[in-house]
């Protein structure tokens, strides 16, 4: 039986810490990369740069996927039809957040939210930012738009679309 | 299905926010605790397995090779198996193959995390699980890939944010009598939905604190087993499954890939109506809905049900399905891999008699842990039966 | 299976920059800290002995990774021991030339059964050789902090 007075691990509090009670070394890992883009993701981007969204289809298990792939992870054959979808959707969940990824507070909320693709096979969604709208009315089934940075600000980045806005 | 294996020992450490302690200190600590609550000594264990979360909480690359003395696996035969969030529940599976196999007669399980080294505040580890291209330029924090989940399941049901503080109350709850807990605390629903508000519908009370901890198994086949307890407690079945790594593509209201790990876990044990034939369970629960959505991936009651069943107080320690009677990771503390394994090592206890005031009302003779992660995709489940 | 699509301008395979935020604060542990401490304050080096297996941590540890017991026993190992390797270095971490070769030994202290790594200091690459006897040369009590940089480096000791 577990027992309080055998357990060991030694608790320290951040006090313990400012008043230098405990000896500490720190180190920040120096840790910066260049990833490819790869094929699927790197045409996807590209196409953001052209103000477009882009899924690939699958025949063999008749559906269009968004991030492009260039394999169906289902049937494991090569994806081979690219198309381009809407940049309209439909709000599948979304939260309110207060919180940085650091935890620092967040005065207003950011609304990150999935967003099911028009053009996509059900239930195909991304992650994007919902703005333009008052937090308490955003609501799950809610019809949006992207809203795109002017063309010669574009990057060819997910963030090329600033985010979505709500289709009145 | 290969040798029957077996529990024969369980020993962990204080979960606590930050440890003075080293990794392998702490992994020792655990590893120690285990080895003498079954009067067992490192010159008996063939082969250790160990599982920890990722390299950058506790701030060590190939955290595997660093631990491994702490783990008791000087000159040993050594593994280190990792899921994410799912490893806790995974490396007792890893023991269970290494002796079902018939290779090994004894396996010592360590699982460790040191959350704290991560500066400043260890949820920023994670915000590298986010693809680097398509999301991490959204700037995304971990917490909203579970307001998301969440939000999904309660609008999915009509569930509103009580139903779910509910776990988070009777976990916490449970907490207080568990002697390693963290900052065990009674709440009510109302401190919970006052609670500071994180990505709504997330609270700061609907999520379990981060931890530094170890827990540690001493695992061995029959033979051994029954010489070294009278009250061995034996691995009836495993599972473990992954879904897409797309989580934006997938059903966020059912964790289908845990059903999966269930289904394979129960056809292993001879399990048709778990419901029932699972005496007490141990769902992974980081956050309060999770152990709702987890019932039911585990197929404890029907779909949209937990929620109901929970507040009509059936799965209290008293009730008739005991959920989470440690406290679980809401309550205990949530050293990511060794919060998993504390869950299998409370079943344990459980199933033996040995929880004390933490011990269910009802009589058990199978028991179940479960534990989940990766990127919201993988399910591991461990049934145990004595 | 061929690939289905090819980047046939050269300039569109771009790389996707980013990094890892990682900066971590660790703690010394139970036997570090008594390690660092007692080179902080009292300029002394430490290990831990387990007497079952006759051996001795240097750094000390709070188990015996052999036998797994608890480690109570502190020794004061020497500032003296033997080099049992070396190497010459050349190039910094991102294997850029550094302005002046670094030398960094293993150095087992009398009394200890483990190898510590260290610079070398004070000496020449000439003057060099495994198993030749070293010691440390620590910094200023003022100046120590409780870090493994508190030994300065190790030079060859000066003949009496």
């Amino acid at each position: 039986m577990l027992k309080s007075k055998d357990l060991m691990g030694t608790g320290l509090s951040s006090q313990d810490f400012k008043q230098k009670k405990v000896l500490v070394e720190r180190w920040t890992a120096n840790a910066k990369y260049g990833w490819d883009q790869g094929i699927a993701i790197g045409r996807y981007l590209r196409e953001l740069k052209n103000g477009k969204i882009t899924g690939i289809k699958c025949h063999k298990c008749n559906r269009t996927v968004v991030p492009p792939r260039i394999f169906c992870e289902w049937c494991f054959k090569p994806m081979d039809e690219w198309v381009y979808l809407k940049d309209t959707g439909t709000v599948n969940t979304f939260s309110l957040c207060y919180v940085a990824w650091n935890m620092e507070r967040l005065k207003d909320p950011l609304i990150p939210a999935v967003i099911e693709i028009d053009g996509a096979s059900s239930g195909m969604g991304i992650m994007h930012l919902i703005s333009e709208v008052d937090p308490k009315k955003v609501t799950r089934g809610m019809r949006v738009k992207a809203v795109w940075k002017p063309e010669n600000e574009r990057t060819g980045a997910i963030t090329d679309i600033k985010y979505w806005k709500p289709i009145r | 299905m290969g040798r029957r294996v077996a529990v024969v020992g369980a020993g962990m450490t204080k979960f606590v926010r930050r440890a003075q302690e080293t990794g392998k200190e702490l992994a020792w600590e655990a590893a120690k605790a285990a080895l003498d609550s079954c009067g067992m000594t490192l010159d008996q264990i063939d082969c250790v397995v160990l599982g920890t979360a990722p390299d950058t909480f506790d701030g060590v690359h190939m955290k595997g090779e660093y631990l491994a003395d702490g783990a008791g696996a000087w000159g040993k035969p050594y593994m280190r198996s990792y899921v994410g969030g799912g490893t806790g529940v995974f490396c007792p599976i890893h023991g269970w193959y290494h002796l079902a196999s018939g290779h090994f007669d004894t396996c010592l399980v360590v699982c460790e995390e040191k959350m704290s080294s991560y500066q400043p505040h260890p949820q920023g580890a994670f915000l590298t699980i986010f693809d680097h291209t398509t999301e991490r330029p959204l700037k995304p924090n971990l917490l909203w890939i579970f307001a998301l989940e969440m939000n999904r399941y309660m609008t999915t049901y009509g569930f509103n944010k009580e139903d779910i503080a509910r776990v988070a109350v009777k976990n916490k709850k449970n907490a207080l009598d568990h002697p390693a807990a963290q900052i065990p605390e009674q709440y009510t629903i109302e401190d919970i939905l006052n609670s500071e508000v994180l990505a709504w519908p997330v609270q700061r009370l609907d999520v379990s604190p981060v931890s530094d901890g170890a827990v540690a198994l001493v695992m061995a086949n029959e033979h051994v087993a029954r010489r070294v307890t009278s009250k061995p407690v034996w691995v009836e079945g495993v599972g473990w499954a992954l879904d897409t790594a797309y989580w934006t593509n997938r059903d966020l209201c059912y964790p289908r890939y845990v059903e999966v790990a269930a289904r394979m876990a129960y056809r292993m044990a001879g399990i048709t109506d778990p419901a029932h034939e699972i005496h007490v369970a141990e769902p992974y629960d980081p956050f309060d809905y999770k152990e709702l959505h987890h019932m039911e991936g585990l197929m404890l009651c029907e779909r949209g049900e937990a929620p109901i069943i929970t507040a009509e107080g059936k799965t209290q320690r008293d009730g008739e399905l005991p959920i989470c009677p440690s406290g679980g990771l809401l309550g205990v503390g949530n050293p990511i891999a060794a919060a998993g394994l504390m869950k299998v090592a409370e079943i344990f206890w459980q199933l033996r008699g040995e929880a004390g005031k933490r011990q269910i009302a009802r009589k058990a003779k199978h028991g179940l842990a479960q534990a989940w992660g990766d990127l919201m995709q993988v399910g591991t489940v461990i049934v145990l039966g004595i | 299976m061929a690939f289905k699509t090819r980047i046939t301008k050269p300039a569109e395979a771009k790389p996707w920059y980013g990094d890892l935020p990682v900066e971590s604060l660790y703690t010394m542990g139970i036997a570090g800290e008594k390690f660092f401490r007692t080179l902080k304050d009292k300029g002394k080096i430490i290990g831990s002995r387990c007497d079952k297996c006759d051996y001795v941590y240097v750094p000390p540890k709070m188990y015996c990774e052999r036998c797994f017991e608890k480690l109570d026993k502190t020794v004061i190992v020497g500032l003296v021991g033997t080099l049992n390797s070396f190497t010459y270095v050349y190039i910094d971490v991102d294997g850029n030339p550094l302005p002046k070769p670094e030398i960094v030994g293993l150095i087992n202290l009398d009394g200890a059964s483990t190898n510590l790594m260290h610079r070398l200091g004070e000496c020449k690459m000439d003057d060099l050789c495994i198993g030749m006897r070293v010691e440390a040369v620590l910094k200023p009590a003022k100046q120590r902090t409780g870090s493994i940089n508190d030994i300065k480096y190790f030079r060859t000791t000066k003949k009496k």
